[in-house]
This record gives C-alpha cells, sequence and structure tokens, in this order.
C-alpha cells in the first residue's frame, strides 16, 4: 500500500541490565538463556568528561551510551550525524522531583534541573558533547515509541541520503507515577541506519500496513518478562534476528492505544 | 545543502492563544494592535509576571468519550480543534484518505504536566495518586497524541515530538518526509501547550521571565512573558495538475539544526539558527532576498533576540519585514512553533505583516528589518523562526499559492 524504505544497519547498541554493551546482548540474545535482571550502575560515556558524567541525569547518561556503541561500530562521526531520540516517558527521577517541589516549594525549583527536564536533554547533550549541529529531534508515542522513533528515523535517512542515529531508551519510573506505568528497568538501544552501504551488518526494509498482524513481533519465552519492563525493550525481537543473523519479517504496533484501530511498521530484516 | 522539495498544500489551519479564538480573531488582534497578556493570576504561588493565558479553559468540558482525558493541555487542544471549522475537514480528510493514510504529527514541551503537577498536590498520606489521576493515558509525553487520534478517529502514524520551544515547528519536517515518502496521503501537524508551574517558575528560576508585558527586541527588554496556545493544520501533496485553490498557502521549506553549545542559551553566533536558515532556504529553492515577512523567535530574553537580531541583520536585505508576534501572545512554548506558522500564513493572505506589540525602542543590534508597526504589503514568500533548549532550531519557508 505504500513504498518500502530500504536501509542498512551500520551499527548497533545496547544498554540494559545485564547487556551494558551490544557483544553482551548479543551473546544472550543468541544462546536463548533466560535474562536474569542483575544491579544496573550508571553507564559512563566516553563523550562527557567526568564531571557532566556526575552532573547528568541518568537518562541522558543511559541513551548517549548505546548512542556512542552504535557510532563507533558503524565507524561514523557522531558531529555527521542527524539523530532521533525516543522516549515514552523522558527523564521520570526529574519530572518526579519537579512536580514534588512544585507541590510544596515552587520558588525553590532548580534552574539546573528544569532545563535538565526537557523530552530533548539526552538529544541535547549529544549533539554538545559530539559538536553535531545536524537536526536533531526527540519524541513519544507511548508503548508505540520503539516504532514510531524508528519510522522517523528511516524517513530522515530515506528522504535525506544521509546516515541517521536513532536511539530508544527509558529510565526506570520513580515515585507516585510508577504505580501507572511499565517501566521498572533501563533499557536503551541504538541504531545507525544509512542508504544500503558495503559495511552494512544488515538490511532493512520498512513499510506500514493499515492493520497490524494478529500477532505482534515474536519473542522467545525467555525474554518476555524483560520486554514487558521498558517501552524501548519492545526492539528486543529485531535484536534477537540480528543476534542470530535470521531473515525475518514482523510486525510493530504503531499506535499506543487498544482502544484505536492501529497500523503497523511492517519490517523485514535480510544480511 | 538538502535539494528542493515539491511544495505541500496547507489545506486547512487553525490557532488560538491568548489574543484570539481561531485565525479571524486572531487576525483581528493583530491588525488592533491588541495583545493578550495580562497579570499572572494563574501559578499556585504569586509569580509577578504577566502571561498569555486563553480565557474560558476552567469552564470547558470536554465530549463524554474523551472525558478521561480530561487535563488543561486537553482542554486546549479540545478548544483549538473546535475553531475555523477544523474538526469538519479533518472528519471529511479521514473519510477522503482512510485512517490509517492520515498521519498525526503533534509537538508539545509539557504535555498534560500540568495535571501531574495537580495530582502531587493531590497525593495520599502514603503519597499515592489518588483514584481520580491514575490515568496513564494523560500522566506521560504523548498524551497530547493519544488525545488527538482519539478525538479524530485517526490510525495512521502518530508521534509527539518534544524539542522544547521547536517542537511545532518541526511537525512540518515530519509530515513532509511521511508524505514525500509515500507513507501517508495526508498529515495532520499542531502543537498544544499550556500553563503550569512547571514553566512559570522553571523559566523564572532561569531568571528569564519579565515581570512586565515581554517587549522582543527593546533596547530594555526584561525577559519573556510566558503563554499558551493550540493549533493545527492539514498537509497534502500537490494535485497532478499543480495547481490548487488561490487562496491555499503552500509549505515549500523547512530547516533543522543543532546550536552543539548550551542547554538553555543560545550560539553566540547563531550559527545553529543560520544553519537551519540556510537548510530552509535550500529546500525551499529561494534567495534570502526573496523573503518578504519573517516570524522571528523574539522571545524577548536579552540572549534569543541580541543573536536572532544580528542574524536577520546579516542575512536579509531592508526590504524584508521581520517581527516577533510574542507581545500578542506571550511565548507558548511548543505551541510557538504552530501559532507562529498560523500567524505568518494570515501575513501571507491578507497582505498584512504584523509588527512588535509593546515594544518602544529597538536594540541598536536590530536592522530596518524588524518593525514595531504594523505594515500593509504585498507577501508572497514568508519564513518562521523557532528556537529551542537543548539548542534546537527550525525554520519555517511557507509561499503564496499564486507565487510558487
Amino acid at each position: 500500500m505504500s513504498a518500502a524504505l530500504e536501509l542498512a544497519i551500520e551499527g548497533i547498541g545496547v544498554c540494559a541490565s545485564g547487556m551494558p554493551d551490544w557483544a553482551a546482548a548479543r551473546e544472550l540474545l543468541r544462546s536463548g538463556s533466560a535474562h536474569t535482571a542483575q544491579p544496573f550502575e550508571r553507564p559512563a560515556p566516553a563523550s562527557l568528561t567526568p564531571n557532566e558524567r556526575r552532573r547528568a541525569p541518568d537518562s541522558v547518561l543511559l541513551a548517549l551510551a548505546a548512542a556512542e556503541q552504535a557510532c563507533a561500530m558503524a565507524g561514523r562521526a557522531p558531529r555527521d550525524l542527524q539523530n532521533v531520540f525516543a522516549s515514552a516517558y523522558g527523564d521520570l527521577a526529574i519530572n518526579d522531583y519537579l512536580c514534588a517541589v512544585l507541590a510544596h516549594t515552587p520558588l525553590e525549583l532548580s534552574p539546573t534541573k528544569f532545563h535538565n527536564s526537557v523530552h530533548n536533554a539526552p538529544a541535547g547533550y549529544w549533539t554538545i558533547a559530539s559538536a553535531c549541529m545536524a537536526s536533531s529531534t526527540a519524541l513519544s508515542a507511548g508503548s508505540a515509541t520503539f516504532a514510531a522513533g524508528l519510522l522517523e528515523a528511516a524517513t530522515i535517512a530515506a528522504s535525506e541520503a544521509k546516515p541517521v542515529l536513532y536511539v530508544a531508551f527509558d529510565i526506570a519510573a520513580t515515585g507516585p507515577l510508577a504505580a501507572l506505568i511499565d517501566c521498572d528497568a533501563p533499557f536503551a538501544v541504538a541504531f545507525v541506519l544509512a542508504p544500503a552501504t558495503a559495511q552494512q551488518i544488515a538490511r532493512l526494509r520498512l513499510d506500514l500496513q493499515a492493520h497490524a498482524a494478529a500477532e505482534l513481533a515474536p519473542l522467545p519465552p525467555s525474554l518476555h518478562a524483560l520486554q514487558a519492563r521498558n517501552p524501548a525493550a519492545a526492539s528486543l525481537p529485531l535484536l534477537v534476528a540480528l543476534a542470530q543473523g535470521e531473515t525475518k519479517g514482523f510486525d510493530f504496533a504503531l499506535h499506543a492505544d487498544k482502544d484505536l484501530p492501529a497500523s503497523a511498521l511492517h519490517l523485514e530484516i535480510s544480511f | 545543502m538538502p535539494a528542493r522539495i515539491a511544495p505541500l498544500a496547507i489545506t486547512a489551519c487553525t490557532a488560538t492563544c491568548a489574543a484570539g479564538r481561531g485565525s479571524q480573531a486572531i487576525a483581528r488582534a493583530l491588525e488592533t494592535r491588541a495583545g493578550g497578556l495580562i497579570a499572572n493570576s494563574f501559578s499556585t504561588q504569586p509569580l509577578d509576571c504577566r502571561i498569555g493565558r486563553v480565557a474560558g479553559l476552567e469552564q470547558l468540558s470536554l465530549p463524554d468519550a474523551l472525558a478521561s482525558f480530561d487535563s488543561r493541555n486537553h482542554r486546549l487542544a479540545w478548544l483549538g480543534l473546535t475553531q475555523d471549522g477544523f474538526l469538519e475537514r479533518a472528519h471529511a480528510l479521514r473519510e477522503r484518505h482512510g485512517a490509517a493514510r492520515v498521519a498525526l504529527v503533534l509537538g508539545t514541551s509539557t504535555s498534560s504536566i500540568g495535571e501531574t503537577e495537580r495530582a502531587y498536590r493531590e497525593l495520599d498520606a502514603q503519597g499515592r495518586l489518588s483514584s481520580a489521576q491514575s490515568r496513564p493515558q494523560v500522566h506521560q509525553p504523548h498524551a497530547l497524541g493519544l488525545f488527538v487520534a482519539h478525538a479524530l478517529g485517526l490510525a495512521g502514524p502518530n508521534l509527539t515530538i518534544a524539542t522544547a520551544c521547536s517542537s511545532s515547528a518541526k511537525v512540518f519536517a515530519s509530515a513532509e518526509r511521511l508524505l514525500r515518502l509515500g507513507l501517508a496521503d495526508a498529515a495532520i501537524v499542531g502543537g498544544v501547550d499550556t500553563l503550569c508551574d512547571s514553566v512559570l517558575f522553571g523559566f523564572n528560576s532561569l531568571e528569564l521571565v519579565s515581570n512586565e508585558e515581554c517587549r522582543p527586541f527593546d533596547a530594555n527588554r526584561r525577559g519573556l512573558s510566558l503563554g499558551e496556545a493550540a493549533g493545527f493544520a492539514i498537509l497534502e501533496r500537490m494535485p497532478q495538475s499543480g495547481k490548487v485553490e488561490k487562496d491555499t498557502p503552500l509549505l515549500i521549506g523547512y530547516g533543522e539544526s543543532s546550536d552543539a553549545h548550551h542547554m538553555s542559551a543560545p550560539h553566540p553566533q547563531g550559527l545553529g539558527a543560520e544553519r537551519a536558515l540556510d537548510d530552509a532556504l535550500a529546500r525551499a529553492g529561494i534567495s534570502a532576498a526573496q523573503v518578504d515577512y519573517i516570524n522571528l523567535h523574539g522571545t524577548a530574553s536579552r540572549q534569543n533576540d541580541e543573536v536572532e537580531a544580528a542574524l536577520i541583520a546579516r542575512r536579509f536585505p531592508a526590504s524584508t519585514r521581520a517581527s516577533s508576534t510574542k507581545g500578542w501572545s506571550g511565548h507558548t512554548l511548543g505551541a510557538a512553533g504552530i501559532l507562529e506558522a498560523a500567524i505568518t500564513l494570515i501575513a501571507l493572505e491578507r497582505g498584512f505583516a504584523p509588527g512588535t506589540l509593546n515594544t518602544r525602542e529597538l536594540d541598536p543590534a536590530c536592522g530596518p528589518q524588524i518593525r514595531i508597526d504594523n505594515s500593509e504589503a504585498n507577501l508572497r514568500i514568508a519564513l518562521s523562526n523557532s528556537f529551542g533548549f537543548g539548542g534546537n532550531n527550525c525554520c519555517l519557508a511557507f509561499a503564496r499559492a499564486d507565487t510558487a
């Protein structure tokens, strides 16, 4: 029903509990063994100075850690890449701080926390750290955030015929909203997408379907628990296919709301 | 430089802000220089400033089917959707193309955070949300996208862009790409942001809020006035004939860039803003000399106006008119892009360049382009600038259909 986009995946990054990088994630996803949650340490992205790392919000550290891996694997300089940062909830720790302070002592609000509260804070820190003046976008789409962000990144790569960095991430929910939100484990995934090139890891074909398949992207049962713990973990079926080098096709719902008829992002991955 | 793009037809556009409900009311306010800023009576604790508050939202109730989405932001979104016959046009668009082939791309900076603030003021003794506030569809950044998709019955790609004050300018760029690549047959774009304690006390903590009505580009400006707004537009590909109705405006270009400089201060030489401008001109296939009017970001903060004035002075001829309309509406943050796009289209349609309200003496950094007074002129091509925290820049280029 619509034109398909053909792109190359040039680089991959992962940062999550028990999967601090893509090498560790690939090992686990190849083996098919169960994912076991492990204590998660604040990532230390190299593009920030030690001082910046100490002060940066968790969402920034998480997103940048995955972004750096994907750029390094692609052999692309971050400053040249247009970028898309997708997060369903933004930085929920800063959100919690803001709302708690505003409820009692609004005049004591920290100016740094305020400017770090914008949804594009990780994108902003990334462009500053990498001296990147290319276009930068931050977006959300509820539980469909990973697919919506991937579509946005793919349309930029295809329409501009240039490589794009795509990062999807969410930190664990904190504060009273945690009771409402299915997000209790940090997870970040990053890709460098480009028009087909020699150094591609895999080929990606994307198009839209008016109706999502009854069964969305299937996943080994050992990973169901992890997938349910973070909107960015919706990427797991794609990561499993990449880890196993398996040609596959699957659908991602493009709507977060189950009450609405959903169109789907259809992906085909090949090697 | 990016390649030239094919223009898109803007077949409907509406906006609502403190200066008026709907495009007709805003046009009248601009022409009569009737601004919408009033003394702040909104914040939960006193803050001496002026605000662009949309009247009547407290009394407005959402239709029953949408009631679970209730928040100030969604009330303003609904008020905005029901102006200028936009709701009916959106329904007709869905019938024409099918719900899955209409993309929905909206921008907001704070979404319904005002409702989350309220929920925190009403936590129970154990620090839990009340059952009335246990609404995940409201307390998230994508709440606006979910609400409008429900209100319009859309099932195509749906995303909420949040890049602070450039959010609802960038929606035009995302929609253009989806249309150009054939992933959608039409797009509804827009943005909504509402007043809340987060932005009032947040901008106050950064010492960016004036205690008087904002005076963009004034030598003695003291900072910004915050406001709220909703706006929506329909984008469609040009018909095969290449001809649209005479009064249909066109999106002819856009540019997006990053400052790579600072989270809350602009690049001192405006290099990021200039890059967005250059990309917008390149996609439109025009030169700076062809631009008749520019709606500036012009927040009335010391740094933004100084940097933006210098950029306009060095890049445009004296014949290009430029102004900030934030004296009418206040700075509407994530809704500024769509509100000021709508004002730019009003200017093109009416042959009327708004001036800059409340400003008495222009900063010496301003060139002859930046005007205090309104003026009438044959405007064919116009730009709108939006710059946000994180150094996020967007410049949009529009044209009258009979000149593209």
